[in-house]
């Protein structure tokens, strides 16, 4: 039986406000709030996409990885049939801990549809791929830590079963000014092999 | 009437994040969905609260906002109209 191997193409990390992309710095800033450092990141790589604005911290800090990541490895020509596999542990909870608060005092009661529509983690994959025109497979999973075991199995499922001709795998957490984000494009051809030991290599690094 | 228009333009571009536009891009007559502004609508939701909450407007009809939400001189002459606070 020939072996299944699948390959991580490509890996992005933005953490302290800086951002890892395939293991080398290309993008770091001194301590500042998340705010301040993604709309840096926004103008210094030059996007151009006026509802990112729009969007709460956590759908800022997905949008922001795979713009990275899949900068020039998308064909424009054709459909991109790359499934979305992300995970967190807090959920969308930064945003439901805003909208309790706009709602919590009957005096002033004045809920923001805007903010409301990010109170579910998923609503971060719709962003990516309304930007990138994706109309493939989305899962997000909420785990107490990063989870490559199911990353790779989940990834593995899809590629060997032709659900998808990529992966983008997606650890996003945020909440109350502390983010983690590593991401990864999983295929079956590529150099790295696409491991629990790589992946929480560079997870930890 | 001057006063509120600017006013308006302040809190649309506050409320709902135009990063990229300035109180001089907003003509009083232009559209602000479609063509115009580009507000969508969710917008169009954060509009109606921002009636409610600043200007203790309550909007029954959302249809209503169709008209009312126009352009800045459609929102300020309705607001001028019927504002409680």
């Amino acid at each position: 039986m020939p072996e299944n191997k699948t390959y991580i193409q490509s890996f992005c990390k933005i953490q302290n406000n800086e951002i890892i992309l395939d293991g080398a710095s290309i993008f770091k800033l001194e301590p500042t709030t998340f705010s301040d450092f993604s709309k840096k990141v926004y103008q210094n790589f030059g996007i151009n996409y006026s509802k990112f604005f729009k969007m709460d911290n956590l759908s800022k800090l997905a949008f922001l990885g795979t713009e990275l990541l899949l900068k020039n490895k998308l064909d424009s020509e054709e459909e991109n049939n790359i499934a979305l596999v992300f995970a967190n542990k807090s959920s969308s909870l930064d945003t439901d801990v805003k909208y309790q608060n706009s709602i919590s005092d009957p005096e002033n009661y004045f809920p923001s549809p805007a903010v409301f529509v990010y109170t579910l983690p998923n609503i971060c994959l719709g962003e990516i791929s309304i930007r990138h025109q994706l109309k493939s497979e989305n899962s997000f999973f909420i785990f107490d830590a990063f989870n490559p075991v199911f990353m790779i199995n989940y990834a593995k499922v899809l590629l060997d079963s032709k659900k998808a001709d990529k992966v983008l795998c997606g650890w996003v957490e945020y909440y109350d000014e502390e983010y983690k984000a590593f991401l990864y494009l999983a295929a079956k051809e590529g150099n790295l092999e696409h491991k629990t030991e790589t992946l929480l290599t560079e997870y930890n690094k | 009437m001057e006063a509120l228009k600017q006013e308006l333009k302040e809190k649309i571009i506050d409320i709902l994040n135009l990063e990229d536009v300035n109180q001089e891009d907003i003509n009083d007559n232009d559209p602000l969905f479609g063509d115009g502004l580009g507000l969508d609508s969710i917008d169009a939701l954060e509009l109606i609260v921002m009636l409610d909450k600043d200007y203790g407007i309550k909007l029954v009809d959302p249809k209503e906002g169709k008209a009312i939400f126009k352009s800045i001189e459609t929102m300020a002459a309705y607001i001028k109209e019927n504002r409680t606070k």
